[in-house]
């Protein structure tokens, strides 16, 4: 077990990612009670926005100083789909049947997936990311990954960042009594078109700096990527409890820690040498899932709701 | 609760999803014309977009150049060869619509391809019942043409119409264990695959050889070929003591898992067999393939009187994409299609017998005795349909760059 803190890291950072994903998830069903599936192509569609930020640059530019624009780049594109999504593909389905939206998001993903594909240059193949060079960074029993800092450091500031915009600003409690009762917070003057579209953009923004993270984590970035990723992503918001932001986050890093400890430690356990090791990993996430949705239907820190009319 | 049981419904369908990632595409392109009395379609199966691509691509550039060189220099008299070039993005599903499509193309006579071992069962079905070649150039699973009982001595050809112009993996995991274990003196080894036909059937003949000869396995994992993140696994390498790691599987999976290897702190080679084989592998794991082995059937290209050609011909032809590991092979293959057409003409009065599926009867029987000096060096199948030419390399990362270090026959 001497390799537990690392492998506890691992599993941390993995997650993390994970919950800066599963955020757009949980925020835009709060709100409209909507899984977005395409979420994870907006994920996806930051990744390419900031490698075209980073083509765009010429020749040479250090990755520390052409991060700020790649990350406005992929917030610019992700926030464009995702705003775009929502006024074009979702707005008009706004009093259909549940299930309308539900089938319009799976749609979306595979024709902004297909799209991808096709026009971006060379995408029908991974296109290598940036990364930056040198070793890994011993602190105490971990290492850590030149490409994972962005991840450390950016995890945390948009969780508090997100936290005090919506408990502390005018537009974040609106955000909380559009999603308690929409009729009513229209009535109290809120425009609920609008705290909408801002679920969605920040969502957006959020998958942005995530694709950012995996890109420099893993030096690649795919045009089916944001397909696992949104699996995962939308499986830590459910076991987080869907509609809280911190327990998108939450869910994130159990369902990474999840992993993680599936792949080191089931194979030691006696009489499980045949469920441990990555092949098993996905499945252990969801008997964890299973379990806690058994245990606590609404997630982990998901409030007890009564359906709405 | 209505809103609750839609989302542990949708949250179910999820989990069902993970292990379903398909993602269907084709892209249709047959050019290769010329002028001639009949014109025969040889169809093209392979992955020509998706992560394989880059192997995809060279093998259908490589094949369509065979049929130019067989139209330009009037090859076959009176036959015109046309490619027809189907996408699989590696599923066994498209695969079989593919083989489909060729088997109902009138005018096909034989099919190339596919890539992907798993992708050829159901692809060597469909030809089989309609008594119709395929040939492979990169399919290494030995039970593809020995039957499922191959381990044991208990060899069966299963299908008359397959063949196959790669060696096979019973002898491409046992050479790299070879030399890594004879050469390279590495006596301890963490092997990983991806629980696909290729890949575990690589890393299956690597483990067994590397025992035998004496070596220890110090550990074993399974990654999923779709997955980037190996961070848990590579921990676990670098805590034990292997001194390399041999991953059956293929690069798209291979390159960040290697890349990761090395950042856990493991400075060891990673090993893999021919699906590492490519410049992508570098392209995707940068600095930190330097040093890593893969195994690739035949000859190195670059070393071949028979390839100096085909290399030159193949950047007049302009492509822009690498002919890649399975260029040679895939040209071969086609070759080997053309003189078994040629050998039918050539007994049939001069002209292809009228009707079809007799034409490519006579094709499948016309391609058991086919011998020429290709490519890749002699082409001529065995009583499997397997190559006789059992040649295999291996090669280092150096400077960025796959180098040959070994070359020779697998004697076990």
């Amino acid at each position: 077990m001497h390799d537990l803190p690392q492998q506890l890291a691992n599993g941390l950072i993995l997650g993390a990612m994970y919950g800066l994903i599963a955020i757009g998830y949980t925020m835009v069903y709060g709100i409209v009670q909507l899984i977005n599936f395409a979420h994870g192509e907006i994920f996806m569609i930051g990744g390419f926005g900031a490698l075209t930020a980073w083509l765009l640059l010429p020749d040479g530019t250090s990755l520390l100083l052409a991060l700020p624009l790649m990350l406005l780049m992929a917030m610019a594109s992700s926030v464009l789909v995702g705003v775009g999504a929502e006024r074009f593909a979702y707005r008009p389905l706004r009093g259909a049947p549940r299930l309308a939206p539900l089938i319009t998001a799976i749609g979306l993903s595979i024709a902004l997936q297909q799209a991808i594909w096709a026009f971006y240059p060379d995408a029908t193949k991974a296109r290598p990311f940036p990364r930056f060079s040198g070793g890994s960074i011993d602190v105490g029993p971990f290492s850590v990954q030149r490409g994972e800092i962005f991840l450390i450091i950016a995890a945390p500031v948009c969780m508090v960042a997100l936290g005090l915009f919506v408990s502390k600003t005018r537009t974040g409690r609106a955000m909380q009594a559009t999603s308690q009762d929409p009729d009513t917070a229209k009535l109290m003057g809120i425009n609920t078109d609008r705290i909408i579209v801002t679920a969605f953009a920040i969502g957006a923004a959020f998958a942005a700096i995530a694709s950012i993270a995996h890109g420099l984590k893993y030096g690649q970035v795919d045009f089916k990527m944001g397909f696992i990723a949104g699996l995962k992503a939308f499986t830590a918001a459910v076991l987080g409890g869907i509609g809280n932001i911190y327990g998108a986050m939450i869910g994130g890093l159990v369902l990474g820690l999840t992993e993680a400890m599936a792949i080191a430690y089931i194979e030691n356990v006696p009489g499980m040498e045949l469920f441990g090791g990555g092949a098993w990993k996905d499945v252990w996430a969801f008997v964890v899932l299973i379990l806690v949705l058994l245990l606590r239907p609404q997630g982990l820190l998901g409030e007890r709701v009564t359906d709405r009319a | 609760m209505r809103h609750r049981s839609l989302l542990v419904l949708t949250t179910a369908v999820t989990a069902g999803a993970l292990t379903l990632s398909a993602c269907g595409s084709r892209d249709d392109s047959g050019n290769g014309g010329g002028d001639g009395n009949t014109t025969v379609v040889i169809g093209v199966d392979a992955p020509l977009t998706g992560k394989l691509s880059a192997l995809g691509q060279g093998i259908k550039n490589s094949a369509e150049l065979a049929m130019k060189t067989a139209n330009k220099n009037k090859e076959v008299e009176g036959v015109t060869f046309k490619m027809v070039a189907l996408d699989d993005v590696s599923q066994p599903g498209t695969g079989q619509q593919n083989a489909n499509k060729i088997i109902d193309n009138d005018d096909a006579i034989a099919g190339i391809g596919p890539l992907n071992s798993n992708v050829a069962p159901p692809m060597q079905k469909a030809f089989d019942n309609a008594g119709m070649a395929l040939v492979s150039p990169a399919n290494t699973a030995p039970e593809l043409t020995q039957g499922k009982d191959w381990r044991t001595g208990d060899l069966k050809r299963p299908f008359d119409t397959y063949f196959r112009t790669s060696t096979t993996d019973a002898i491409q995991g046992p050479y790299a264990a070879q030399y890594m274990y004879e050469e390279k003196k590495l006596k301890k080894v963490f092997v990983i695959d991806d629980k696909k036909t290729y890949g575990a059937g690589l890393a299956g003949t690597f483990k067994e050889a590397f025992e035998k000869l004496g070596g220890e396995i110090v550990g074993t994992d399974h990654v999923n070929p779709d997955d980037t993140d190996f961070s848990a696994i590579a921990t676990k390498v670098s805590n034990s003591d292997a001194e390399f790691v041999y991953y059956g599987g293929e690069y798209p999976a291979g390159a960040p898992l290697s890349d990761q290897i090395k950042k856990a702190g493991a400075k060891i080679p990673v090993v893999g067999g021919d699906a590492l084989y490519s410049g992508e592998y570098i392209k995707l794991a940068k600095d930190n393939s330097e040093g890593d082995f893969a195994s690739s059937v035949g000859a190195p290209l670059e070393t071949l009187d028979t390839a100096k050609q085909f290399m030159k011909d193949y950047e007049a032809a302009g492509y822009d994409t690498p002919y890649e590991a399975y260029g040679g092979y895939s040209y071969d293959s086609a070759w080997a299609v053309i003189q078994a057409v040629k050998a039918v003409v050539e007994d049939n009065d001069g002209k292809l017998p009228e009707d079809m599926k007799e034409a490519r009867a006579a094709v499948v029987k016309a391609l058991q005795d086919v011998s020429f000096e290709g490519v890749s060096g002699k082409v001529a199948f065995d009583e499997y349909g397997d190559t006789t030419n059992k040649q295999l390399s291996l090669y280092e990362v150096k400077d960025g760059a796959h180098e040959p270090v070994a070359t020779g026959e697998y004697k076990g």
